[in-house]
């Protein structure tokens, strides 16, 4: 029992030689194909390339390493703002839900075709409505989180077992003991997969916010510019998306160890 | 004998189904003395959880009445004059032993002090002192229903009622608990209601075994199980408990509708 528990505190060695090796794969991937196929520069660059275009000083001085984390600092702040508007919003839904059918039945078409919408449609409607300030991207971002959490969480709220609720039943437990004591603790493995989700979805929704014409900040802005010189400097577009790769990774990994922290009395938490 | 605690008059339960209502229980009439350790027996589909669930007003009676303590089931459910034990531990998973036992008190806004000290005692009772700050699925099954039996009782409850709670352990772990459970409920003031699908296990754990028989469950017959307490382990070998097998047994299979698997799945 205890084994379990210790391997989650740490990586294992083994377990960071084979990330490593995944990564050095990866880059033989990439080199051997572009080598292979004599893939030129503006299709794929080298790897090395992406790199070094983190050094090399951008229009205003400043080198690209520091222009790339000042405007991946403004979308985390975005996404996080969002995702925690859209968790709440999802969470507050999840909750009508579980103790409505009728509002369910009513809402639920709604908040489904709201998803079938392109958020790329919406975007510049929320920019227009809300301005360009970090607010309308914080909305948008919160617009891709509230689905998943929505979903997940109202199927939690509502699989519990029956003899659980009995036994509240039994112990002349009001409603709100039901909630807080049973059907919420019960329901948090649904809800943490579900912000698993929205955690890359919300960096996702704050960027795409960035996309539309009057936004000066954040990595929409910095991809929107260097698609723009893509063919003379194609490096640069492929380090903005790694960068944008960082944000929605470290963001998942937040939402894994919160999850480890809150959830620590199961036997094991699932691995990333 | 004492005062009747249940009074269980005319009970009947239909239950509506796709196929048209099913009669689970017909004309149900019991009475218990408090004090008393009733076994309730009877092959899969008597309706005898049904039974055990309409006394603890889990499940509302189609017809008749059952009479708690001299309230309705309700009223002594809002009273919390029950402790219950299903057949799996419904232990909380994101609670520790200790907080199990704990949340009868918690869900009754018991003092602090209440709270700390009753549930230790109990787990003290089970054995399960040491494993207060364990997680449940860190136990082992008996382990957890012994948990779930000291949470029954965190309430001092007039009635303990049993919902087949041994019906997924291994023989020798039953028959430990078995012995257990008297332990513990011959220290508690509670009433035992206890249904099982055991013949050897109804015999040594009560006082009286109300024998069922199914479609629509209805009481066969009440055999008084008359030997002495407290009772050990080797009180099953003693030749009384093997007629009061026999009886029992033979009040089961007298009902043609029985076939001899009735130990095996689960009751409604």
């Amino acid at each position: 029992m205890n084994s379990t528990r210790d391997n989650r505190a740490g990586i294992s060695p083994r377990r960071r030689l084979g990330s490593l090796a995944i990564s050095a794969a990866i880059a033989v991937v990439w080199e051997g194909g572009k080598a292979l196929f004599a893939i030129p520069g503006y299709k794929l660059p080298h790897l090395h390339e992406i790199l070094v275009d983190f050094l090399r000083e951008g229009a205003g001085g400043e080198r690209w390493f520091s222009i790339m984390a000042q405007n991946a600092g403004y979308t985390a702040l975005e996404s996080l703002i969002g995702f925690t508007l859209g968790g709440l919003t999802g969470l507050a839904l999840a909750i009508g839900f579980a103790h409505s059918r009728l509002l369910e039945r009513g809402l639920l078409p709604y908040v489904v075709a709201s998803q079938t919408v392109p958020v790329l449609a919406i975007a510049p409607m929320v920019v227009v409505w809300l301005g360009t300030s970090w607010f309308s991207k914080a909305v948008i971002a919160a617009y891709l989180t509230f689905f998943p959490v929505t979903i997940n969480m109202a199927r939690g709220l509502r699989a519990i077992d029956p003899d659980a609720l009995a036994l509240m039943r039994a112990l002349a437990a009001t409603s709100r003991q039901v909630f807080v004591k049973l059907r919420f603790p019960a329901s948090l493995p649904y809800l943490f997969t579900a912000l698993r989700i929205s955690a890359t979805a919300s960096v996702i929704g704050a960027i795409v916010g960035e996309l539309p014409v009057g936004s000066r900040f954040g990595m929409g802005v910095v991809i929107i510019n260097a698609a723009q010189y893509y063919n003379w400097r194609p490096a640069n577009l492929w380090a903005a998306i790694l960068v944008s790769a960082l944000i929605g990774i470290a963001f998942y990994h937040a939402v894994v160890l919160v999850e480890r922290r809150v959830t620590g009395w199961r036997p094991s938490a699932p691995a990333i | 004998m004492g005062v009747p605690i249940i009074e269980i008059v005319d009970v009947g339960k239909s239950f509506s189904g796709r196929t048209g209502p099913t009669e689970a229980l017909r004309a149900v009439s019991l009475s218990v003395d408090a004090g008393e350790f009733i076994s309730v027996i009877g092959p899969s589909g008597c309706g005898k959880s049904t039974l055990l669930r309409i006394v603890g007003d889990l499940v509302e009676p189609t017809s008749g009445v059952a009479r708690v303590n001299g309230k309705s089931a309700r009223q002594a459910r809002l009273d919390r004059d029950y402790g219950i034990v299903f057949q799996t531990p419904v232990l909380y998973d994101w609670r520790t032993v200790l907080e199990n036992v704990q949340l009868p008190l918690e869900l009754a806004g018991r003092s602090r002090q209440e709270r700390d000290a009753r549930p230790l005692a109990l787990l003290r009772l089970v054995g399960l002192e040491d494993f207060r700050g364990h997680f449940p699925w860190q136990l082992s099954g008996g382990m957890q229903q012994r948990v779930s039996i000291a949470r029954a009782l965190a309430l001092n409850p007039s009635i303990l009622l049993m919902d087949e709670p041994f019906g997924a352990l291994d023989e020798m772990t039953r028959e430990r608990l078995n012995l257990e459970l008297l332990q513990v409920w011959s220290k508690s003031a509670a009433t035992a209601l206890f249904v099982t699908h055991s013949i050897a296990e109804a015999v040594f754990l009560s006082s009286r075994v109300v024998v069922m028989s199914p479609r629509p469950g209805a009481i066969d017959r009440i055999v008084d199980i008359d030997l002495p307490r407290p009772r050990l382990d080797k009180i099953r070998a003693h030749p009384r408990f093997f007629e009061l097998v026999t009886t029992v047994s033979e009040s089961l299979r007298e009902d043609p509708a029985l076939a001899a698997g009735g130990a095996a799945g689960r009751a409604i």
